[in-house]
């Protein structure tokens, strides 16, 4: 039997008349990425909140790490954190502090050592003790997922993780996620940009209309569609790659 | 572990001392609720105070209260704003996905906004005594005085959380804040209410303002309060309840 942190059965969410979620059903597997895709206003960061117990289902089971999200929801939030669409940092503390934050609030023992730690995994030291309104956008991003990280919790959701991001802090955003996977963390991931599912995720959930209306691994949606022609392109390389290479990041592909 | 411990009061010290540090880090919030009012009394007593007639000698002593509640209405603005910012970048949702009471968060404000304006109100008073506010009250009237602005401060407090929770802009948010600046203008807290014409008088003398700057005005002079304090009381729980409720229900909804 495999494992399972995440799984939703019949979800169903209106905002006064509007029906959002009409019904959603998915499963994520313990330790894998699990990307939900899905355009603007599809209803993404409602399910989101729904499994991270800022919002209340209409109807449909949904539980998280074994706990039903609506009749206990104090037991999800021991083993969640949420990475909102906006880095939810405190502007006015500084990095270092921000993260002693989090760290108290999550009693902790030793909350500084914590923060250090984080500083250091993330590539913050150098900008520990400045204010977090002077980070560029793709560090305050990094302090934002360096805050889900405290206390170590077993499964992290990313709302849109690199939206309105530059493309390097975007490759970074990828790597922090592959190497919290690789290190038996669950991710749930929400994201309207395909690469990214493409990049990262173990299994895409494509949400439509408040419906799934296509779950698996990547390789079985391809076989959706109609067989691959093979047709001999000259490769062009694209902005993306121009631009990275310009700037000296080899880590792109 | 069936029961999830709560940790609701080192939760909300966590709390307070984060938005403490925001306040001292802020020399914008500084300037307004302490340095304003500061000014607006040097600006009364030593500009416009010889020629206000009020009927006694010292006109800081007549002045102070008025000044006080400005200073904390101003004070409260900045509560409403710190958790306008907190449920817009999204800090609110982090705090309350993570295993933390999750009153705390709003408790935490709360708190913030009374430990502050104490603050201010302490060093606004110092000021005063330093221009030749003196009070010939004894430890329980100033008790009293301290009780009357506690409460004028957490009924103010809960109406900013309104706001706060409920505000689309941020000057939305904390422009609620001006006509609470304005009303002791318009009462007994610069000059007797007996010099204003018929229907602004009327006004004044039923406004919270007005029974409560009396209120206090008596204590520190050592007279009777009569009545007065009463009004003043009722006034302070009156707004503080139904505020609570209102911020409340806000909250909840955000929280749903």
């Amino acid at each position: 039997m495999k494992d399972i942190a995440i799984q939703v059965k019949g979800l169903h969410k209106s905002y006064k008349q509007l029906p959002v979620l009409k019904g959603v059903d998915f499963e994520v597997e313990k330790g894998s990425i699990f990307a939900l895709l899905g355009s603007n206003g599809a209803g993404k960061t409602t399910i989101v909140k729904i499994l991270t117990t800022l919002l209340k289902h209409d109807d449909g089971v949904a539980t998280v790490g074994g706990f039903d999200v609506a009749s206990k929801p104090d037991h999800v939030r021991q083993s969640i954190s949420l990475t909102g669409q906006f880095a939810a940092v405190d502007e006015i503390l500084t990095g270092r502090e921000n993260l002693i934050l989090i760290a108290k609030l999550r009693h902790l023992k030793n909350p500084r050592q914590v923060a250090d730690d984080m500083l250091k995994r993330f590539g913050l030291t150098d900008a520990a003790d400045r204010k977090a309104s002077t980070y560029s956008g793709g560090m305050r991003r990094r302090l934002d997922i360096a805050l889900s990280l405290v206390g170590n919790p077993q499964i992290i959701f990313l709302d849109e993780p690199t939206t309105g991001l530059d493309p390097e802090a975007r490759i970074e955003v990828w790597k922090t996620v592959k190497e919290l996977a690789d290190g038996g963390t669950t991710i749930f991931l929400t994201t309207q940009y395909l690469d990214e599912a493409e990049q990262l995720a173990d299994r895409i959930a494509i949400l439509h209309e408040g419906r799934i209306i296509a779950n698996g691994t990547l390789s079985e949606l391809k076989k959706l569609f109609p067989q691959a022609k093979v047709e001999y392109v000259e490769k062009q390389p694209s902005l993306e790659e121009i631009f990275l290479a310009i700037v000296g990041k080899k880590e792109a592909m | 572990m069936e029961t999830v411990k709560n940790h609701f009061f080192s939760d909300m010290g966590v709390m307070l001392g984060r938005s403490m540090r925001q306040i001292f880090r802020s020399m914008d919030t500084i300037i307004t609720v302490c340095i304003t009012p500061i000014a607006m009394m040097l600006l009364f007593v030593y500009v416009f105070g010889g020629a206000i007639q009020t009927g006694t000698d010292n006109y800081v002593n007549y002045l102070l209260p008025g000044i006080l509640l400005i200073a904390i209405a101003s004070g409260i603005s900045y509560t409403a704003y710190r958790l306008f910012m907190d449920k817009q970048r999204g800090i609110i949702e982090r705090f309350h996905s993570m295993p933390i009471a999750r009153s705390a968060v709003l408790w935490g404000h709360v708190l913030t906004s009374v430990v502050s304006n104490v603050i201010s109100l302490v060093v606004i008073i110092l000021v005063a005594l330093a221009m030749g506010f003196r009070s010939s009250a004894g430890v329980l009237p100033w008790l009293a005085v301290a009780g009357i602005l506690l409460l004028f401060t957490l009924a103010l407090t809960w109406v900013a959380a309104i706001a706060g929770l409920s505000g689309k802009t941020v000057e939305g948010a904390s422009a609620f804040s001006y006509p609470l600046i304005f009303l002791p203008f318009i009462s007994s807290a610069f000059v007797p209410t007996d010099s204003m014409p018929k229907v602004v008088r009327a006004f004044a003398d039923n406004q919270p303002v007005t029974s409560i700057v009396e209120s206090i005005r008596a204590l520190l002079s050592d007279q009777p309060v009569g009545n007065e304090i009463w009004i003043a009381l009722a006034w302070c729980v009156g707004i503080m309840l139904v505020a609570y409720f209102f911020a409340m229900r806000a909250y909840k909804r955000k929280a749903a």
